[in-house]
């Protein structure tokens, strides 16, 4: 009998069985956190040589869309922000822009600008966190402290303009919580100004540094056809030489009206994706000034909204400029029968939001796709053939996210 | 980069190349609709892929309950036309509710991989065709009840029980 068989007459005789190769051993790596969070690859390796990889991931499933179609509308902002906290004004953006879209409303010029403010501010802080981790995983300690140092810097920021460092359930359907604070330009061009500065000492630490050089050079490619084909996001997809960015592609916010190029590089290296993120937060950081300078003035919310807003809020809204969500928000209740379909550009890729109305206060269908959820693929396509030793380097090169991923 | 071409223009170059293999053609706001009928999938999928459609963004399912059938739901864009760039195209079928079994798309999009499963185990819905179907993100005994049905309920705790 060959050893087929015998997995066979196993399985059958209700024995778990399977045919390993010879010289071919399992290696798991996770779920204990090899990376950004809980994910588990299970590794075939001959030699040292990767020949199969099997991302398992779903450690940190919270049954997003599930959650989302039993609560009301209004409750799935708070709670679709977690899929990312780190960038969790861009990923929940498309929620709110989806329930818009249902009650045919649309956000105000002025709050349009705020929240692109926000997503950059996200952006450079979830690129930050990004680096950061990928530093610490090919043993450059010293780039994690520092990208988690100057990441305070856009977290702060945010904190300031929302009241909240991570979760700041900034955007409401027909616009945003609060105005631009006192003061607040002014250290937005501080931090740009210091950022734009940490930005070379990062080349020159970093990635003009013959040994990170030596890491990520020519390791994990990723050809233009082959991103394509597996459908990967965001920083990864321009880092192999496709000049996709839905901000360019399909604008919402203000992104239509700014000025910013798209960092894109043709070598799909991990070398090559850690230098689009450092392109992309210079354009952030120019984006973000071009917002401040640009800044229209009028309402941060939709006047239908202002309309219903208690005496007590409006007395708040008027004194300074923030909005109190009426209770009677709860019971929002787009028409019936009405899909829709927004995108949105996040930190780490494409976030993909599908809403179904029926009628009621609660979504029918919420359909969420997040970029990691795309880029995980690529361990399972891309990880054979390399060395084991440059598994760290391709996992961090990524910028996976498992609780982005898991949903 | 060339022009972005209009929803219009897209739906019209859709409707000439799908011919009588869709079953309706419906321009929304946000995407193109295609509907078909599950036994035509694989020529409009081809067709589509050549047209460059190049790789799918989500794979999902809708369950109508009260009118006992599955609406699987394909959305498809691509990366390699940039007139198409800001193009989202909906493949949509039904199945029954009671037998949902289906025809995989990865022969045509190795994109669906991840998606294909996740939808097997939120749904119970079977493509057959795809080389590795099994749950991806839930343990075997929750993707057995299928938690994205309408009839699975979310059993809640009181807090202090």
């Amino acid at each position: 009998m060959n050893a087929t068989g015998a997995v066979k007459l196993l399985k059958q005789a209700g024995i778990d069985a399977r045919f390993i190769e010879d010289r071919v051993l399992e290696v798991f790596i996770g779920p204990q956190h090899p990376g950004s969070g809980h994910m588990r690859i299970i590794l075939y390796v001959d030699g040292d040589i990767i020949v199969k990889a099997d991302p398992d991931i779903g450690y940190v499933h919270r049954t997003m869309e599930k959650l989302a179609e039993s609560r009301e509308y209004i409750k799935g902002i708070p709670l679709l922000e977690r899929l990312a906290i780190l960038d969790a004004h861009n990923v929940s953006l498309g929620y709110v822009m989806a329930i818009e879209k249902l009650l045919d409303i649309e956000a105000p010029p002025r709050a349009q600008y705020l929240r692109t403010l926000l997503s950059e501010i996200n952006r450079i802080a979830s690129h930050l966190y990004g680096m950061g981790i990928f530093g610490v995983m090919i043993g450059m300690s010293t780039w994690y402290m520092w990208a988690f140092g100057d990441r305070e810097v856009f977290v702060e920021l945010a904190d300031r303009l929302t009241g909240q460092r991570l979760t700041h359930t900034y955007s409401i359907p027909g616009g945003v919580r609060r105005d631009l604070p006192q003061g607040f330009k002014d250290s937005a061009l501080k931090a740009i100004r210091y950022m734009e500065r940490r930005l070379k000492e990062y080349e020159t630490m970093f990635l003009n540094n013959p040994v990170v050089q030596s890491r990520l050079m020519d390791v994990g490619v990723i050809p233009k056809s082959m991103a394509v084909e597996l459908g990967i996001t965001g920083p990864n997809l321009r880092a192999s030489g496709v000049r996709y960015d839905v901000r360019k592609a399909h604008p919402y916010a203000a992104y239509d009206e700014l000025d910013f190029e798209l960092a894109y590089s043709e070598e799909g290296d991990c070398y090559a994706r850690a230098l689009v993120r450092v392109e992309e937060i210079r354009q952030s950081l120019s984006i973000i000034r071009q917002v401040l300078e640009r800044m229209p003035g009028g309402p941060i919310v939709h006047e239908r909204f202002q309309r219903v807003l208690p005496p007590i809020a409006k007395k708040v809204f008027e004194k300074e400029g923030r909005v109190l969500l009426p209770p009677a928000i709860v019971t929002l209740r787009p028409p019936s029968g009405k899909r829709v379909l927004t995108r949105v550009e996040a930190g780490r890729g494409e976030v993909l939001y599908y809403v179904v109305s029926d009628g009621t206060v609660k979504p029918y269908r919420v359909r969420v796709v997040t970029p990691s959820a795309h880029n995980v693929k690529v361990y399972k396509y891309v990880l054979p053939g390399h060395r084991i030793a440059d598994l760290p380097a391709i996992y961090g090169s990524i910028d996976y996210f498992p609780p982005d991923a898991d949903r | 980069m060339s022009r972005a071409a209009k929803p219009e223009e897209v739906m019209r170059l859709i409707e000439e190349e799908l011919g009588e293999l869709a079953d309706k053609v419906v321009l929304h706001v946000d995407y193109i609709r295609v509907e078909v009928r599950p036994e035509r999938l694989k020529d409009v999928a081809k067709k589509l892929a050549k047209m460059g459609f190049d790789h799918v963004k989500s794979v999902t399912a809708i369950d109508h309950i009260r009118e006992k059938r599955f609406e699987v739901l394909y959305h498809l864009s691509s990366y390699s036309r940039s007139e198409l760039f800001g193009v989202v195209l909906e493949l949509a079928y039904y199945l029954p509710r009671d037998n949902p079994v289906t025809t995989s798309l990865y022969e045509f999009w190795k994109s669906v991989d991840f998606l294909e499963r996740e939808t097997y185990e939120m749904f119970g819905i079977v493509f057959e065709g795809h080389p590795d179907l099994r749950p991806l993100l839930l343990d075997e005994t929750l993707a057995r009840e299928h938690p994205l049905r309408k009839d699975f309920v979310v059993r809640e705790e009181g807090i202090f029980k």
